[in-house]
């Protein structure tokens, strides 16, 4: 591979700017994914008026728009967290396991009798910390592949979630708790609220300090890194640990919004929502650049699908075939291959209409 | 008879001419090296000529006959098989199923093993090599591994045969081997491509020299009448001639204590005990053609590769780096031979890459301003003159030159006791060539004490106090002072 | 001992013990008919993982497999009891549907350099989607053939039931045998796995051979949801979730590299018939919960992952030092 010419090192989509400050500028990087959403947005728009229409009843904030964000607030979480493990080249699968793992821990503190809270949350914390840095070990310690490392708690993750809740589904009666998931403030709910809070947690930490450059450089180019002194396996150990983290307070959503912990069900295929939105919002499988931001983005855009293809008065059946046909594309329009092959396209279709613009003129 | 024959080879890569207008040419019946430094355009040579890259000019002939090849499977269907020194064949298949991939023969249509084995075994004998076929490759020795990728070959009906650096993992005993089965294949008629970078083995094997150097074909040469000094002149370069004087700037610096002291430290398969002084505010050289060792010095004492044995002591202290982040911390830099791969970090921008070494020692939680980064990358791309409109472009869009700038800020920023460069002008445009070399010879009078590998002998000679001759994976010579000229290097480079 | 064999030792050891433990715990387990179950009740996952062994060998993976069973379910059941074909004609469309739809992923992960993961992925969510969309209920399949099928077999001694999904599954497994070891395309297929460069300059047609190995997951994915609808007399959008995970683990236990480049169909095999006789385990126990399953295979895929880690590494140094 070495000896390839200089331009194959160049087929990664590069962003004209590096965009390091905290709010990303808009150039062709962020554009695309943003137009996207937009767009969905304006058709929304267009078949329903009423969808950007907010109402506060009770003091909370009702409407599609505030229904799209809160019902993306579990996988947003999970999106923040895998968009760092994608960076460093990596992948998680294991976090909708995760989800059911917090859940029950949560769950049967609570049942349990624990009274604080904060134990409680601090508990679920503990325990997404926990599993990321089992996940972090198998792969910077014992260089397994992500993917593989992953795989072992996606399929052991929510046997042990059953075991914690021997089996049953653990119901539970606690304001504090059902807060999280149902709980407004200002009128915003929780969700949407911790999803604010725990991205600008994650920016912060990420851009004011090093570990964000560290991310991305141990992503773009390993080899380098190590010849620089960056230590790959600390700064992988930290991705995977964030991203249980984040695992787990989605977890407490999902459990705090039906007051109960269902190892089943709970976080079911949600790793793969955050796959998705993370390439949807453009980041590359192989690692490198991050953008939180676009992440997010692409979590709404995928929320935004299902909303439109309801609104649209297309069956809900469809909303599958539809989203992986979008991904399909998603996947194709950051492919060298495509991109060419379309521009090829584009110019044999340009000349014909030039041509018949000529023929027309002798004409 | 004339079994191959290029004339006029042309390949173009972005920025850079790979081959410009090259000929070669391959007799039956002979073992034909071809040789030149890095970058001299072989490895591209190679791909051409057995189907992996198509030139962009040229033409080739076949027997006589004119042939354009599309693929490697078509260039072995006509009879060109090539044994690569890396990218061997498959180590999880087993040792015949090696030789056979692709036309298995078969009874009923299926694979018939019997016949499959029994062949294998009989091909394997005439290479002298009585193993068990059925058993992975990657159960047996690079050298058996090499031998039966050229079994393959030769089984194919190959009548050219491409050997890229087929020795660079045997040892000596191996390599006579191999050098047995090549002049039997020879005696065959069949046409044999030698590339290496050992002289001896050139000397000992080979019928005529093809020399290759920045893309160009220096000559076609018998072996048995070019002298070995004129082969390594032809290699770098330089013709003998009258003594080049080294620069006088550099006489008047008087050298200080020892700062790095190397005491026979050998890595395992990559490097002889080796022994080598560098004093602070000394500028050391490394002479040595590739695969010399040369490398492989630096990559020891930056903590790349273990060091197997002897002792190395750096500032006064005795050390064994395990990584290169420790050597760092001692204060060491090394820019390293392969900029794409271990230098620059593609997508992340100027200001990035010339702060991650800074960032890198001081951890995660003391953090670079962006302030702090940009005011770093502005001192650094006014002071070394790198050619940006800003910093905040990726690097990968900068030019090879202006890329090894970045990364010697990098380092620079970090204010290093030793900076190791290893072929800091590999695949530089002109410009930029001198204008490392000027930040090179700056870098000496400021009392920075240096470690320079390069192919390049009149840079060597231009700033080193001491130059330091590998050979075959050791130091065989130091030249030190008024004594130190290419014509000397060149010497203790060829001598046998 | 010969270390081309050594996880296949381990995988057949690991299942005799298993065995061997059940028998001296419980009476009737170590019987031919629980043997003779084991095949029956997990034919159709053997089936698909025989298919995902190859992409798993050739470097890829498929994670689509569990959603192309339950799409081949839906189609059976609409085309058969509700467009009243036969089931004779019925098959051999979703096989080659099935073959088509794999041969389509492995020519996007091939011409577009596209991960196999998420392409795979994509595929998941298409196949369950048009399963989705043909019937989002269970379609009840009421065909006289099928009946004939289920009756279809013998009995051995011991009471052991051997019906056709185990017949189904002997031929899957001679059939993927003879391409994995007596044809050229399973030669290119460990070729693959081994080193995808090597493996192109020695002549390996890797489009397609890409292409072919996903056609064969497609398509014994396929055949598994037939023989799935055996058991269920019906088609269902939302049966066989999370079965890729199942195939995969198989896999592994029995002794495939998730790096790609070794690995044997009888492995796999065995892989199943381990997870089959875990399950089967936890049911004679009556204490034990079904969660167990999960826990104990997610322990063992670790285990076999980390036994794999030490083999490449002493492999690889046996390679730099020989």
């Amino acid at each position: 591979m070495n000896n390839l010419p200089p331009a194959a090192a160049k087929e990664q989509p590069v962003s004209p700017a590096g965009p390091r400050g905290l709010l990303p500028p808009l150039n062709g990087r962020y554009l695309w994914p943003l137009l996207g959403l937009v767009l969905l947005l304006a058709i929304n728009l267009v078949l329903s008026p009423e969808f950007f229409q907010v109402k506060l009843v009770d003091g909370r904030l009702y409407g599609s728009l505030i229904d799209v964000l809160n019902r993306s607030a579990p996988v947003a979480l999970l999106a923040i967290g895998m968009t760092l493990v994608i960076a460093t080249g990596g992948i998680d699968l294991s976090v909708g396991a995760t989800m059911a793992i917090a859940g029950a821990v949560c769950a049967n503190m609570l049942v349990g009798g624990v009274d604080s809270i904060f134990l409680v949350v601090a508990g679920g914390m503990a325990i997404g910390i926990l599993i990321g840095a089992v996940n972090g070990s198998l792969v910077s310690f014992l260089g397994i592949q992500p993917i593989v490392a992953t795989l072992i708690l996606m399929v052991a993750g929510r046997g042990i979630a059953q075991l914690i809740n021997a089996g049953q589904i653990v119901t539970f009666q606690n304001e504090a708790f059902t807060f999280i998931g149902t709980g407004s403030v200002f009128g915003v709910p929780f969700p949407i609220l911790l999803v604010l809070m725990v991205f600008a947690a994650i920016q912060l930490l990420m851009r004011k300090t090093a570990l964000g450059l560290f991310v991305e450089s141990v992503g773009c180019n390993a080899g380098a890194s190590h010849y620089l002194g960056v230590n790959a396996r600390a700064v992988k150990m930290m991705v995977y640990c964030i991203a249980g983290l984040c695992a787990a307070l989605a977890g407490m959503i999902a459990a705090a919004d039906i007051q109960g912990s269902d190892a089943n069900n709970a976080g079911l295929w949600l790793e793969l929502d955050a796959i998705l939105a993370v390439v949807i919002g453009g980041a590359s499988l192989m690692g490198g650049r991050f953008s939180l931001v676009l992440s997010l983005v692409g979590v709404l855009i995928i929320q935004c699908l299902s909303t439109t293809i309801i609104m649209s008065g297309v069956p809900p059946k469809y909303n599958l075939v539809i989203k992986s046909l979008v991904v399909v594309f998603v996947l194709l329009l950051q492919s060298p291959r495509f991109q060419a092959q379309m521009g090829a396209l584009i110019a044999l279709a340009k000349s014909k209409s030039n041509k018949s613009v000529g023929e027309r003129a002798e004409a | 008879m004339s079994l191959l024959n290029l004339s006029g080879i042309e390949k173009q890569y972005p920025g850079v001419k790979a081959l410009d207008g090259v000929d070669f040419q391959l007799r039956e019946g002979e073992i034909h090296a071809l040789l030149g430094e890095n970058g001299a355009g072989k490895s591209t040579l190679v791909k051409v000529m057995t189907g992996a890259l198509e030139g962009d000019g040229g033409s080739m002939a076949y027997l006589d006959k004119p042939l354009k090849l599309k693929s490697t499977a078509q260039a072995q269907s006509v009879g060109i098989s090539t044994v690569y020194q890396e990218v061997n064949l498959l180590p999880n298949l087993s040792v015949a199923q090696n030789l056979y991939l692709g036309r298995e023969p078969k009874k009923f249509g299926l694979i018939d093993w019997k016949r499959i084995y029994r062949q294998s075994r009989e091909v394997l004998k005439r290479f002298a090599l009585d193993i068990d076929v059925t058993q992975p490759l990657s159960s047996y020795s690079v050298a058996i591994q090499q031998l039966v990728a050229i079994a393959r070959g030769v089984d194919m009906s190959a009548k050219v045969l491409v050997l890229d650096e087929p020795t660079a993992s045997l040892d000596a005993g191996e390599v006579e081997q191999l050098f047995d089965v090549l002049r039997e294949l020879k005696s065959q008629g069949i046409g044999i491509v030698f590339i290496t970078h050992f002289l001896d083995q050139v000397y000992a094997v080979s019928d005529r020299i093809t020399v290759l150097r920045n893309g160009g074909l220096v000559g076609e040469f018998e072996t048995a009448g070019l002298p070995r000094e004129e082969l390594v002149g032809h290699m770098l370069g330089k013709e003998l001639q009258a003594q080049a004087h080294r620069a006088p700037e550099r006489d008047d610096r008087a050298a200080g204590e020892p700062l790095l002291e190397l005491d026979d430290v050998a890595v395992r398969g990559s490097l002889q005990p080796t022994s080598l002084t560098v004093k602070r505010g000394e500028a050391v050289g490394l002479a040595g053609l590739l695969g010399s060792g040369r490398s492989e010095v630096c990559r020891a004492v930056f903590g790349v590769d273990k060091k197997s044995s002897g002792a190395l002591t750096f500032s006064g202290r005795e050390r064994s780096f395990r990584k290169p982040a420790e050597a760092i911390e001692a204060g060491l830099a090394l820019c390293p031979e392969d900029r794409k791969a271990s230098g620059i970090v593609g997508p992340l921008s100027i200001r990035e890459n010339i702060a991650l070494a800074v960032q890198a020692r001081r951890g995660w939680w003391r953090p670079m301003s962006r302030t702090e980064q940009q005011e770093l990358a502005e001192k650094f791309i006014a002071e070394l003159q790198i050619a940006t409109p800003d910093a905040d472009k990726p690097i990968e869009q900068l030019s090879g030159g202006n890329q090894q700038k970045v990364i010697l800020a990098r380092w620079l920023a970090t204010n290093p006791e030793l900076l190791v460069l290893d072929e800091p002008t590999r695949g530089v445009d002109i410009g930029a060539h001198a204008e490392i070399l000027k930040l090179i010879k700056q870098l000496c009078g400021e009392g920075m004490s240096l470690l320079v590998t390069s192919s390049e002998l009149e840079e060597l000679v231009a700033f080193s106090d001491r130059v330091a001759v590998m050979r075959d994976r050791k130091k065989v010579a130091e030249i030190e002072g008024e004594e130190i000229s290419e014509n000397r290097i060149m010497q203790a480079i060829a001598e046998a | 001992m010969n270390s081309r064999f050594t996880s296949l030792y381990v995988t057949g050891g690991l299942f005799m013990l298993l065995f061997l433990i059940g028998s001296l715990q419980f009476d009737h387990f170590g019987s031919t008919r629980v043997l003779a179950n084991l095949f029956t009740d997990n034919a159709f996952l053997a089936i698909t993982a025989i298919g995902m062994t190859f992409v798993i060998i050739s470097g890829g993976i498929d994670l689509s497999v569990g959603a192309v069973i339950a799409l081949t379910g839906v189609a059976c059941g609409v085309l058969i009891g509700e467009a009243g074909l036969h089931p004779l004609v019925v098959f051999p469309l979703v096989l080659i549907g099935g073959g088509l739809f794999g041969a389509t992923m492995g020519a996007l992960i091939h011409y577009y350099k596209l991960q196999p993961f998420i392409v795979t992925l994509a595929g998941m969510f298409l196949a369950r989607g048009l399963a989705t969309i043909l019937s989002d209920k269970s379609v009840p399949i009421d065909h006289s053939f099928y009946d004939a099928v289920a009756d279809f077999g013998t009995f051995l001694p011991g009471d052991a039931w051997v019906g056709a999904s185990t017949l189904i599954l002997a031929l899957v497994v001679a059939g993927a045998v003879v391409l994995a070891h007596y044809s050229r395309l399973g030669g290119y297929i460990y070729a693959l796995g081994g080193n995808a460069q090597s493996a192109r300059l020695m002549g390996v047609p890797v489009a397609r051979t890409t292409i072919s190995i996903y056609a064969i997951s497609g398509f014994l994915s396929a055949l598994a949801g037939i023989v799935y609808s055996f058991y269920t007399f019906s088609g269902y959008s939302l049966a066989a979730v999370g079965m890729e995970l199942d195939a995969i683990a198989a896999v592994v236990i029995g002794g495939t590299l998730l790096t790609g480049g070794s690995g044997y169909v009888i492995g796999t095999l065995i892989g199943v018939l381990i997870m089959g006789i875990i399950q089967t385990y936890i049911s004679f126990d009556g204490t034990l919960n079904s969660w167990w399953t999960k826990i104990v295979i997610g322990l063992l895929l670790f285990a076999f992952i980390a036994m794999q880690r030490l083999l490449t590494a002493r492999g690889n140094r046996g390679m730099a030092h020989a």
